[in-house]
């Protein structure tokens, strides 16, 4: 939609180039490489379909939440999680995406979502340890996106990490607690950590070796860093909070190397990251089916909503407008 | 977050209209564009706003324009739209030159 052959496409390339080079920002009426655009697009959708799927392993926990305080903290949490799909949709519509089409696409399978969401919560500790593993990972990736080259996705990365720092906290206070319970809360969060950690580092993606675009996406400044940077990154932030926790790493090869200054770690089963990226991990068909039965079930509402203000507009034709003054 | 009205694919499906909205952080700020959002009608777009934009009192007022109703510049910033701030240095007041014992200037 925006190849345009007016000015020259060479002028173009050059001029959306050097924008890149000098670490500028693209914006959203910018020509932009057809390439360019496409890749973000699927970025930012399977980055907000993660989101709004990601509501569902924790949302299950709200109505039976401990206390009225961590029922208050999860209901928060799991309604950030809604914002940060709404402002990713967003960002997604100013490159031409349209709305209903992206949920068509999630709901339809045709789109991925994060594989970390296809793993079930049985217990509350869960809720502690994705807050902790989940939410830890997610600003691990999600800190250098505020500094993406495509303005938009830059800008709802910023808002997005001001809140996700709440959402680690609150996972890791809530599991400080159960620490200082009895033995079988202790076993519990033992269990959800040796459940959530090998998924967690998978969050990261493919070794760098085994991932075609990450180059493109780097050399274009949309990713800052390589996905095992970031795993590396995850680890060395995670030890010493676990050390803190007083719980065990499930990886027998976690030490600290004296020489790089950071911890080795184990190999991820990056098959089973395949698989589950695939369709085919414990949970994909529950979650798809959910989000597209609550999209089904939501369409009366929408389209009442629809009616209402058809109805309203037709009978004032200036609804009640602010003062716009600057 | 879309800045500027979306190109073409508007609404195909009868989906809702977007909006843009803007939020006065506090009193004595200007309110400034944060966002974008759907919305049914225009009351719809403040309350939706409410609590996408402003759940953290990030806010003590907002306002949700239509999209479609933006009027945009051209995009590109070398656009000759922009030209005419861009040869008058006297507006500036680096531009003059007043000795240094002149106070308070
Ligand atoms: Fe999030
Ligand atoms: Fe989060």
């Amino acid at each position: 939609m925006t190849e345009t052959e007016a000015p020259g496409a060479d002028a173009l390339q050059e001029y959306f180039d050097a924008t890149i080079a000098r670490d500028q920002r693209v914006e959203p009426r910018d020509w932009m490489p057809e390439g360019y655009r496409k890749t973000l697009i699927r970025q930012i959708a399977q980055h907000a379909h993660s989101e709004i799927i990601g509501m569902q392993p924790e949302g299950d926990w709200i109505t039976r939440a401990p206390s009225l305080r961590r029922k208050s903290i999860l209901f928060a949490k799991v309604q950030d999680e809604a914002g940060h799909g709404l402002y990713l949709y967003s960002a997604a519509e100013t490159l031409g995406a349209d709305r209903d089409d992206l949920t068509e696409r999630l709901i339809t399978g045709r789109q991925k979502y994060s594989s970390i969401f296809n793993y079930p919560t049985p217990t509350f500790a869960d809720v502690g340890v994705i807050g902790w593993f989940v939410d830890g990972a997610a600003i691990c990736n999600q800190v250098p996106l505020c500094r993406s080259s495509y303005g938009p996705y830059a800008r709802a990365m910023v808002r997005v990490c001001k809140e996700e720092s709440f959402h680690q906290r609150q996972g890791y206070e809530l599991l400080m607690t159960m620490m200082s319970g009895t033995e079988g809360q202790r076993a519990m969060v033992q269990d959800a950590v040796d459940r959530w950690w090998w998924p967690s580092l998978m969050m990261f993606g493919p070794p760098d070796d085994n991932s075609p675009n990450s180059e493109r996406s780097m050399a274009w400044k949309i990713k800052r860093h390589s996905n095992d940077e970031l795993r590396q990154r995850f680890v060395d932030m995670t030890v010493p909070q676990a050390e803190h926790l007083g719980v065990t790493l499930p990886d027998p090869e976690l030490r600290w190397n004296e020489e790089r200054g950071r911890y080795d770690f184990g190999t991820p089963d990056y098959a089973e990251l395949m698989r589950v990226i695939s369709g085919d991990g414990p949970c994909n068909a529950e979650r798809v089916t959910r989000r597209r039965t609550a999209h089904e079930d939501g369409a009366w509402v929408r389209e009442a909503a629809a009616a209402h203000a058809a109805k309203h507009t037709a009978r004032h034709t200036g609804p009640d407008r602010t003062e716009a003054a600057a | 977050m879309s800045e500027t009205p979306t190109p073409a694919t508007g609404s195909p499906r009868g989906s809702w209209p977007l909006y843009e909205i803007f939020v006065r952080g506090k009193r004595g700020l200007n309110h400034v564009h944060v966002g974008s959002l759907r919305a049914a009608d225009d009351r719809m777009a403040l309350l939706n706003a409410r609590d996408l934009y402003t759940r953290r009192n990030e806010g003590v007022s907002i306002w949700a324009v239509r999209s479609t109703d933006i009027a945009a510049s051209a995009p590109d910033e070398k656009d000759p739209f922009f030209a005419p701030s861009g040869d008058k240095v006297y507006r500036h007041p680096t531009f003059y030159d007043i000795p240094e014992d002149v106070p308070h200037i």
